[in-house]
C-alpha cells in the first residue's frame, strides 16, 4: 500500500471535490477489463474505449458529422492508452489530444509491453505524462494518482 | 476430505503452478483485484482469456495453413495472445509467444508452425491447470469455506 497517499476514504482525494474520471483505451479486451478494475478499486470513474477512434469520439474530437455535439459533459481527467493498437496507435491518439485546444491539458499516460527507449522518448517528447509498462499493477495506479494530484496542486 | 485439507490442497496446488513457471506474479495481481464486491473477478477474466485465446489459436492455424502465409495477419494475433497471456500471468504461454514473434519477423513459416504447436501446448497446459484450480476453489466455497490467500514469499 502506498502510505503517502493514505488509504481508503482518507486519501488525497479528500482534497478534491470529485473523483478522477479516466478514459482507458486498449484494443485488448482482457487488458481493458484489468485496467478498468484497477482504476475502480483506486476510486476512479472509468470509461473504456476499444480503439483510438472511439476514444476521440468520446472526447468530442471525432468526425463532426457523426458526433453528437452534446457529447461528453463528463470531463475526462486522465487518458490511459495502450501504445500498440491497430488503426490509430496510442502515440497518434496522444498527438491528437495534445493538438486539441480543449483537451491538451488532459494528461495522457501511455502503456506498453515493450520498453523501447526511442518509443518512450517520442511519447514523452510529444507530451505524454508518463510511459508505463504493461501489465498494469494496482501499485502503478496509486503512484500515478499521487503524481497527478501533486502536479495539480 | 475436510475443509482444512481442501484449503491446504488448493494452496499447494497454486504454489506448484508458480514453481513450475506456469503462472507468474501477475496472477497474484489478479487475485488482489478480487474481493467481496467482485468475488469472481479472476475466473471472469481468465474465462475471457480462454475464449479470446481459443479464437486466436484457431485464426493462427488457418493463417499458417494458407499457401502463402500473410505474416501481416499472423503477427498481430501472436502479439495479442502475448499481451493477454502476460496480463493474466500465463508466463509460459507469453514466453512461447515471444519466440513465435521473432520467427514471424524472420518470416520463417516452418519455425512458425513449430511455435504454434508450442504455444498451443503451453496454452492447453495452463488452461487445464487453471480449470482445476477453479474447481478446487468452488469445492471449498460450496463447503462454506474461504479461499486461503497464497503466501509465496515473492
Amino acid at each position: 500500500m502506498n502510505k503517502g497517499c493514505g488509504s481508503g476514504s482518507d486519501s488525497c482525494l479528500s482534497s478534491m471535490e470529485e473523483e478522477l474520471h479516466v478514459l482507458a483505451v486498449d484494443d485488448n479486451l482482457i487488458d481493458r477489463k484489468l485496467v478498468e478494475r484497477i482504476l475502480k478499486i483506486s476510486s476512479c470513474k472509468v470509461t473504456t474505449a476499444e480503439n483510438g477512434l472511439r476514444a476521440l469520439e468520446y472526447l468530442g474530437l471525432g468526425d463532426p458529422q457523426q458526433t453528437d455535439s452534446l457529447t461528453n459533459v463528463m470531463k475526462v481527467n486522465l487518458i490511459i492508452t495502450d501504445y500498440c493498437m491497430p488503426g490509430m496507435t496510442g502515440f497518434e491518439l496522444l498527438k491528437k489530444v495534445k493538438e486539441s485546444s480543449n483537451l491538451k491539458e488532459v494528461p495522457v499516460v501511455i502503456l506498453s509491453s515493450e520498453n523501447i527507449p526511442t518509443r518512450i522518448n517520442k511519447c514523452l517528447a510529444s507530451g505524454a505524462q508518463m510511459f508505463m509498462q504493461k501489465p498494469l499493477k494496482l501499485s502503478d495506479v496509486e503512484k500515478l494518482k499521487c503524481h497527478l494530484l501533486n502536479c495539480r496542486s | 476430505m475436510d475443509l482444512v485439507q481442501k484449503q491446504k490442497s488448493l494452496q499447494d496446488y497454486t504454489k506448484s503452478l508458480f514453481l513450475e513457471g506456469i503462472l507468474d506474479s501477475q496472477f497474484l495481481q489478479l487475485q488482489q483485484l478480487q474481493d467481496e464486491s467482485n468475488p469472481d473477478f479472476v475466473s471472469q477474466v481468465v474465462t475471457l482469456f480462454f475464449q479470446d485465446s481459443d479464437r486466436i489459436l484457431n485464426d493462427l492455424s488457418l493463417s499458417l495453413d494458407q499457401q502463402v502465409v500473410d505474416f501481416k495477419k499472423v503477427d498481430p494475433h501472436v502479439h495479442q495472445l502475448k499481451g493477454s497471456s502476460s496480463s493474466i500471468g500465463a508466463q509460459r504461454v507469453k514466453n512461447a509467444c515471444v519466440v513465435f514473434r521473432s520467427f514471424c519477423e524472420q518470416q520463417n513459416v516452418e519455425a512458425c508452425h513449430r511455435c504454434l504447436q508450442q504455444v498451443k501446448q503451453e496454452y492447453y497446459l495452463v488452461k487445464n491447470r487453471l480449470e482445476t484450480l477453479f474447481k478446487l476453489e468452488q469445492q471449498i466455497v460450496a463447503s462454506g469455506g474461504m479461499i486461503p490467500a497464497v503466501e509465496l514469499g515473492f
